[in-house]
């Protein structure tokens, strides 16, 4: 194929005035991502975003774990809709992958099916009172950063290279597959030619690594996951992937949803605790960072700041590479500077196993 | 004949998700899920287009409709712009509205992930919260997550100053204005009802089974069981 395939796939991303929807993954496991989008586009680059304390979960985990009716999604959308629009915005962006496929999904689903959106308007003011507008523009928080991407770069304090090389990074990305499989033509670069996250890995100086299984799933599978006894399909789905990137030697992995960020990150910790089995340089894992964390970095915010202390895989390695000065100790600091402790240590990080928390084979 | 077909073509996604497969394979091929169970998304297209009454039955009391990660990697493929993943969200809305989901293992966790999930969008707005992610649940989460739950206030704390409280930000409480309009949007779209149907036959299928309801007992059977089976 073309290596300019990705230029088929293009789609209209607003350039200002935003209004935020956040992520329940994403505000769990990565709150310091959501803190830096906002920061960037507020203060870095000047956009209007809206933060709303008023919508929810969109429920999507709880819909695709099938314990949510398509209706009852339908009516949470338009609520979120009712919102932006009660707001005075039209530009809906959207914080996860998996809610940004949904809202996809029920607007085509209420094009190709208008009873559809018929009754959700009914169901909507019956339960609430509120009438929705749809978005003139819906984009993941991901196809924003996309947008500013030269804007980013013209504003950058690092680049993403080897400082001791003088070499580009080697850059894995995972785009996830609710952002562009559901409807190909509603990503940047589609399924197949995935270019939302390679874009800004090349606009900021990074050398995007293709790989084999580079479009398989991270292995989240909603309930594969969320009820124990089905983890065995999510570690190995993120097994296959490890292993297919592993001999490119990549410096780091770049994730657009939050879900896969996490368990790219936590199946590494589990494989390693298991076998002892670790896929980056020096005995230790592969980093796995959010794009607003790469845009942090790049803009020169301080690694700690970005939440980068919550990952399970250590990123020191990766700011060395990149000459990030940080405190080391400021790692594990809480809200007014009090020292936590440490996390128990681990073998993905280079420790010994008979030291490690947990008998994951239990 | 043809009753199960007709009850989900009354779902869009079986309209939009089943035309005419020719079951050339490319989505087992594809599915994340049939590289880990024997699972064959193919093959449960094929069924269903038959519309034969006693195929559909035994799919809908089966463990294969739960192999299912929804990832929609079959999406995509599909040259025939079938949508599997559709279609076997359309078998799991009909086999729980049924109460056939409770005949198989796999279907049986549906129970845990309407009292995981579902029961935490109506207490909390959102699918899931730092302390419902209890490590010794999830020993998988590692040592940084062990950590960050020990010490959830002071780390939220440096990125969302409204962590548990009400106001803009990450992790912030959800009102009970909000809460009540959810309730509301889930009584009056089926939510409600499915999660009520879900429990019931939970319940009854638990007591069959031996337990005494649908009780702590029966979710933590469900949620760690694993006959090993399913490969």
């Amino acid at each position: 194929m073309k290596r300019a395939s990705w230029t088929d796939y293009q789609k209209d991303i607003a350039d200002d005035h935003y209004y935020y929807a956040r992520s329940c993954i994403r505000q769990n496991f990565f709150p310091g991502s959501e803190k830096v989008f906002l920061d960037i586009l507020g203060k870095d680059l000047g956009r209007d975003i809206f933060d709303d304390p008023l919508h929810t979960s969109c429920t999507g985990i709880g819909y695709h774990s099938d314990v949510v009716p398509l209706e009852t999604i339908m009516a949470v959308v338009a609520r979120q809709f009712a919102l932006m629009s009660e707001a005075g915005y039209e530009n809906f962006t959207s914080s996860c992958i998996t809610s940004f496929g949904i809202y996809t999904e029920l607007l085509a689903t209420w094009e190709e099916f208008p009873e559809t959106e018929e009754q959700t308007r009914e169901n909507l003011y019956k339960a609430t009172g509120r009438e929705f507008k749809k978005p003139k523009n819906l984009a993941h928080t991901s196809d924003v950063i996309f947008h500013h991407r030269e804007a980013i770069a013209q504003r950058a304090k690092r680049k993403l290279v080897n400082i001791y090389t003088g070499e580009p990074l080697k850059v894995v990305e995972h785009i996830g597959c609710h952002y562009a499989k559901i409807f190909p033509k509603s990503g940047i670069g589609g399924s197949e030619f995935p270019y939302v996250l390679a874009g800004m890995v090349e606009s900021w100086g990074g050398e995007l690594v293709d790989y084999p299984e580079r479009r398989h799933c991270c292995g989240f599978g909603f309930r594969n996951y969320l009820v124990q006894a089905n983890r065995g399909y999510s570690v190995s789905n993120s097994h296959k992937k490890l292993e297919s990137m592993a001999p490119y030697k990549p410096d780091f992995i770049v994730c657009n949803c939050p879900g896969c960020s996490m368990f790219l990150d936590k199946w590494q910790y589990t494989i390693a605790e298991m076998d002892g089995t670790t896929y980056g340089q020096n005995g230790q894992g592969i980093p796995v960072l959010t794009y607003e964390e790469m845009a942090g970095l790049v803009l020169g915010y301080d690694p700690w700041e970005l939440g980068m202390q919550m990952h399970q895989v250590n990123v020191e390695p990766l700011l060395d590479k990149m000459g990030v000065e940080y405190d080391p100790s400021a790692k594990y600091l809480g809200r007014n500077g009090k020292y936590l402790g440490r996390p128990e240590k681990a073998v993905v990080n280079s420790y010994t196993t008979n030291e490690s928390r947990y008998n994951i084979k239990q | 004949m043809a009753k199960y077909f007709d009850m989900l073509l009354e779902d869009v996604r079986l309209k939009e998700g089943l035309t005419a497969c020719m079951n050339c394979g490319v989505c087992t091929a594809v599915c994340p899920a049939a590289a880990f169970y024997n699972y064959d998304p193919r093959q449960i297209v094929s069924i269903v287009q038959t519309r034969d009454d006693d195929a559909i039955e035994a799919l809908l009391k089966s463990d294969t409709i739960w192999y299912c990660g929804e990832c929609m990697s079959c999406r995509p493929r599909c040259p025939r712009g079938n949508t599997p993943g559709y279609v076997i969200q359309a078998l799991r809305t009909l086999s729980q509205k049924l109460g056939f989901f409770v005949e198989s293992e796999k279907g049986r966790q549906q129970l845990a992930l309407k009292r995981a999930i579902g029961d935490n969008i109506l207490r909390t707005g959102y699918c899931l919260t730092p302390r419902n992610i209890r490590p010794e649940l999830h020993p998988e989460q590692g040592t940084v997550w062990k950590w960050i739950i020990d010490n959830d206030e002071q780390i939220y704390g440096r990125f969302t100053p409204v962590y548990g409280k009400e106001g803009a930000g990450a992790l912030r409480k959800v009102s009970d204005e909000t809460l009540d309009e959810i309730h509301k949007i889930f009584d009056i779209t089926g939510g409600t009802e499915m999660f009520n149907a879900i429990e019931e036959h939970s319940d009854r299928k638990a007591r069959e089974m031996g337990f005494d309801g649908a009780d702590e007992e029966y979710f933590m059977e469900i949620y760690t069981h694993n006959s090993n089976e399913h490969y």
